[in-house]
């Protein structure tokens, strides 16, 4: 493939001279990572360092009767072992609730297990060394006396009466249950030709960012402040946190947040051995830096997606959907996790489902529920791939039960691309999506037609391909509706800060944050149209709480929308400052002036008046010759929080077109195809990785990624040896699209990108696996990941899955 | 051998290297810990993610599968070395070009590997290069950019070749 230097634009109506809207500009960043200059939190080493490593619970549910740390504190290299009880006096425990989740409720966690270990890979006692390696020799000699406890495993039997209750205090392993009932589901599967029910299973998965979870905290006592370097997608967040549980003032905590070797949501939470380690560096009144290695990833960094859903659809022979039902249930592990919760994930299956569709009738229930594995909270595209796979496993199923073609009854339900504004059975509100424009777009990409010709001729050569389709919705740019009116000091406005420097260069601190998603970028095409100038005058400062506005950090696809325009109105209320020292310099109607190419223009003419490095010379050094009275304001700072709507919904389509061995069961991915619309496209190649990078991640959790526990609670293959993940020679490649709806909430228009690819590649293709099984009389699978012996008991014994 | 501290001598980027280490001690963690070398990453310890690729006496080789004293009077090569030698200027062009990085933890293992490809000559088929980059996990891209820079580096070296044997 020919790289194109600058990728052709989606229009923009925001163009104006030197615009960068819409063009594929590289990102700021990437020089120096490709040169090994990166500055990973991992890298960072400071005067006096010492590193921290924990000893962890083997049971998935044990009491700590004694910890024997002797021979650990005698061990080489060893600063101080310090037990949960300890730690207890320099941090508070926390309890992951917020309000609006009705009922939810949790017990109280400890950064390190006191008393009790809840899950396989609870830390349960520090041990802080001169090296990581000295850490962990002197970590496992210590000797901790356990109570083996019973351990809830299986949701299914976690609410029965002869089940222990983890927290008795709480009276129940129920952590949340929210039920809904929408239009009258009763009729529509009465009104019914065609009922078809299926359960769907979903297997555990996580993040596995390339780059561990790395802290590095580092408590003064000289001047009272803590300064953590955190790879972290929220710095504001847990700056509050750190504050909050260690009885400081916000303003005595800095958090640092330079490059994060990957997050996709596993880095937006805070997590019990990162609090562990700022009350150590507190503690010991020196640096102490956390790296989790692979197998703490494994057994700590957040799970997501274990739900099973039993679920209906109800349609006519005509096609028409006419009803929806879900029962969804999901354990979380121990504890909801701080601060966003574990309900979230169950609360947006239950917004999801049906979402693309106009049928009125829905009928929901979602339990969470407690038990002694390693917690589950929010990971990228949160509860859509779950969603999706419900209603477009159902859709795909009852087509087939009618004997309708898949496209064609997408499009006898599917919200008209006219119907907005609109709100859906579930209560979401949509200000305008493109469904049937993106269906259209996706059919012709991948010549439909011809596709099914293709598949139909090779069936007969006993080549078994398959063709499966996925539309959904996707929640982005959220409001405060989603953590801030639950009590979460999780802010939803952003704000950026823009100055002109002495040499009429440009300077932008955000509060949003960059892991990869090409943020900075965004940022700086941002400015540098708004603003005029060009974009290698544009320098981006983010991922600092000293030195940034306070924000909520990159999640929930809020970077670009949210991120974006606070910047982009910055740089416009920037320029009218500069336009107005400019014209006292010129003595002329600032109305009449334009910014362009970084210098001060005649707008009607073009003609050249004076460079940005002049006025600010005349700002900065001779402020004596401007008129009295004026005074140049060159630091402006912009806020934007999305009011209009509480989420900005965007929507898309995938398509699948894979081939599967019935010998082996194996499955071969051929190609992808996603049309997208976010809105307004800020850097069209930037979003389109994105796109391609979620559907990848989407694509593992489908076909490979599976955290497998035993019955006891342990996690039987914690190393990237035994878990699966998605690499190059197995995937496709992936052909991207675009249709257009900007959100009229902001000047710009951007949604986001970031959840789409995860959220619809899972069920397309495990649509298109079923298309390809469906004529050899196999029963239909409905789980995931999808294993090969999957396929084959499908096939052989009509029955997908091992019981 | 029973000592528990070892010193060794090796080239490293070019530069003579003397340190005294425990015998235990990887390779990528002596890079990292004892040379500041931190372009080589870690990401698994099992060698499996390949973040950790560096160049040991030419061959690639995972730093976490390779002990520092087995690289006594050897010559080491890292991402840090590689790059300052304007050997893959163009390939690391093509990644910036092509956004085939998104966090970058695993472009220098990424980079090394495709070289170690690109070095055969020839332009090899995207089958080629996704299976020879099989053995680098990259969590952001979904490697489709990756081997579109790669492809044309290729290309592009190819014609470079070309015009340079006085061909058209």
């Amino acid at each position: 493939m020919k790289i194109a230097d600058d990728v052709p634009s989606v229009l923009s109506a925001l163009d104006r001279p030197n615009s960068y809207i819409g063009r594929s500009v590289p990102r700021p960043n990437l020089a120096r990572l490709t040169q090994g200059r990166g500055q990973y939190v991992s890298d960072v080493v400071l005067p006096r360092m010492a590193h921290a490593a924990f000893a962890r619970s083997p049971h998935a549910h044990a009491r700590i009767k004694a910890i024997a740390a002797t021979a650990a504190r005698k061990a080489p290299g060893v600063i101080a072992v310090v037990t949960g009880a300890e730690l207890a006096k320099v941090i508070t425990p926390w309890v992951g609730v917020l309000t609006h989740l009705k009922g939810i409720k949790s017990a109280p966690q400890h950064a390190i297990a006191v008393e009790r270990a809840c899950w396989q890979g609870e830390a349960v006692c520090a041990v802080v060394a001169r090296s990581r390696a000295e850490a962990e020799d002197a970590a496992a000699l210590i000797a901790v006396d356990y109570e083996v406890l019973p351990a809830v495993i299986d949701p299914e039997t976690a609410l029965d009466a002869a089940t222990p209750v983890i927290h008795p205090e709480l009276g129940d392993n129920l952590t949340f249950e929210r039920v809904l009932n929408a239009g009258n589901a009763d009729k529509g599967f009465a009104d019914a030709d065609a009922v078809v029910a299926a359960t769907f299973l979903f297997g555990r998965h996580t993040g596995v960012t390339n780059e561990p979870r790395a802290i590095v905290a580092d408590w003064n006592p000289g001047d009272r402040r803590l300064t953590v370097y955190q790879g972290t997608q929220a710095p504001h967040m847990t700056q509050n946190l750190f504050a909050k549980h260690l009885g400081l003032e916000e303003h005595q905590v800095r958090v640092l947040t330079k490059d994060v070797g990957g997050s996709f949501g596993i880095k937006v939470h805070i997590y019990a051995d990162e609090m562990a380690t700022v009350a150590l560096a507190k503690l010991l009144k020196r640096p102490v830096k956390f790296v989790a290695d692979r197998f703490e990833s494994f057994v700590t960094d957040i799970h997501a997606r274990d739900h099973r859903i039993t679920a209906r659809i109800g349609v006519k022979n005509d096609g028409a959907i006419t009803a929806f039902e879900i029962d969804d249930l999901t354990g979380i592990g121990p504890y909801s996790v701080y601060p966003r919760t574990s309900g979230i994930e169950a609360n947006q299956v239950v917004n999801l489902v049906g979402g693309p569709y106009t049928c009125p009738n829905y009928r929901a229930r979602a339990r969470v529920v407690f038990q002694n594995k390693n917690v589950m909270c929010q990971y990228r595209a949160v509860g859509h791939p779950i969603a999706t796979a419900v209603t477009e496993g159902l859709v795909e199923l009852a087509a087939a039960k009618i004997g309708m073609d898949v496209a064609e009854l997408r499009r006898r339900n599917l919200y008209p691309d006219n119907a907005y504004p609109a709100t859906g059975a579930a209560g979401l509100k949509f200000e305008g999506l493109s469904h049937h424009a993106s269906l259209g777009k996706i059919l012709k990409m991948m010549d439909y037609a011809g596709l099914r010709a293709e598949q139909a001729k090779l069936r007969q050569r006993g080549v078994h391909r398959g063709i499966g389709f996925a539309s959904f919705i996707e929640v982005t740019n959220p409001s405060a509706a989603f953590y801030g009116v639950g009590g979460a000091r999780i802010t939803s406005q952003d704000g950026a800060t823009v100055k002109l420097d002495a040499t009429g260069a440009i300077f932008i601190h955000s509060g949003v944050t960059e892991q990869g998603q090409g943020t900075e970028s965004v940022l700086a095409q941002c400015v540098a149209s708004s603003f005029g100038v060009p974009l290698e005058r544009v320098r981006v400062i983010t991922g600092d709480t000293d030195n940034t506005p306070y924000g909520g950090g990159t999640w929930a696809s809020r970077a670009a929308g949210i991120g974006g325009e606070a910047a982009w109105q910055a740089g416009k209320a920037l320029r009218a400052n500069v336009l107005a020292a400019a014209a006292s310099i010129l003595q002329a109607d600032p109305t009449a002036l334009d910014i362009r190419n970084g210098i001060v223009v005649d707008a009607d003419s073009g003609r050249e008046r004076m460079g940005l490095d002049e006025v600010a010379r005349v700002v900065y050094f001779r402020p004596d010759t401007l008129p009295p009275g004026f005074q140049a304001e060159f630091v402006v700072t912009r806020h934007y929080v999305p009011r209009a709507w509480p989420f900005a919904f965007t929507n898309g389509v995938q398509a699948s077109y894979l081939e599967v061995d019935t010998r082996t069961g194996a499955v071969k991915l051929i190609r992808h195809w996603c049309v997208e619309d976010c809105g307004t496209v800020i850097n069209p190649q930037l979003v389109d990785e994105q796109i391609r990078g979620g559907i990848v991640q989407g694509i593992g959790a489908v076909l490979f990624e599976h955290c497998r526990y035993d019955d006891a609670g342990q996690l039987l293959n914690a190393t990237m040896m035994d878990y699966l993940v998605p690499m190059a020679a197995e995937m496709p490649d992936i052909d991207i699209g675009h249709v257009v709806t900007p959100t009229a909430d902001s000047e710009l228009g951007a949604k986001g990108a970031g959840e789409a690819g995860t959220a619809g590649a899972p069920a397309c293709v495990m649509n298109a696996v079923n298309d390809a099984l469906r004529p050899l009389g196999a029963a239909p699978i409905t789980a995931m990941p999808i294993a090969p012996e999957m396929i084959l008991r499908a096939l052989r014994q009509n029955h997908p899955y091992p019981r | 051998m029973t000592e528990r501290f070892l010193d060794i001598g090796l080239r490293v980027n070019g530069e003579d290297v003397r340190e005294r280490i425990e015998a235990r001690k990887t390779l990528v963690d002596f890079l990292r810990d004892d040379l500041g070398l931190t372009g080589s990453h870690i990401g698994c310890e099992q060698g499996v993610c390949g973040a950790c690729t560096v160049r040991l006496d030419g061959a690639v080789v995972r730093g976490c599968l390779v002990l520092a004293v087995q690289c006594d009077g050897a010559a080491v090569e890292t991402i840090e070395g590689i790059s300052d030698s304007g050997a893959i200027a163009d390939l690391q062009d093509a990644f910036q070009r092509r956004n085939a990085l998104q966090c970058g933890f695993c472009t220098p293992g990424m980079l090394i590997g495709a070289q170690h490809l690109l070095s055969r000559g020839g332009v090899p088929s995207r089958d080629a290069i996704r299976e020879h980059i099989a053995g680098n996990y990259c969590r952001c891209t979904g490697y489709q950019a990756i081997v579109d820079a790669i492809e044309s580096t290729a290309t592009a070296r190819a014609a470079a070749r070309a015009e340079k044997a006085g061909r058209p």
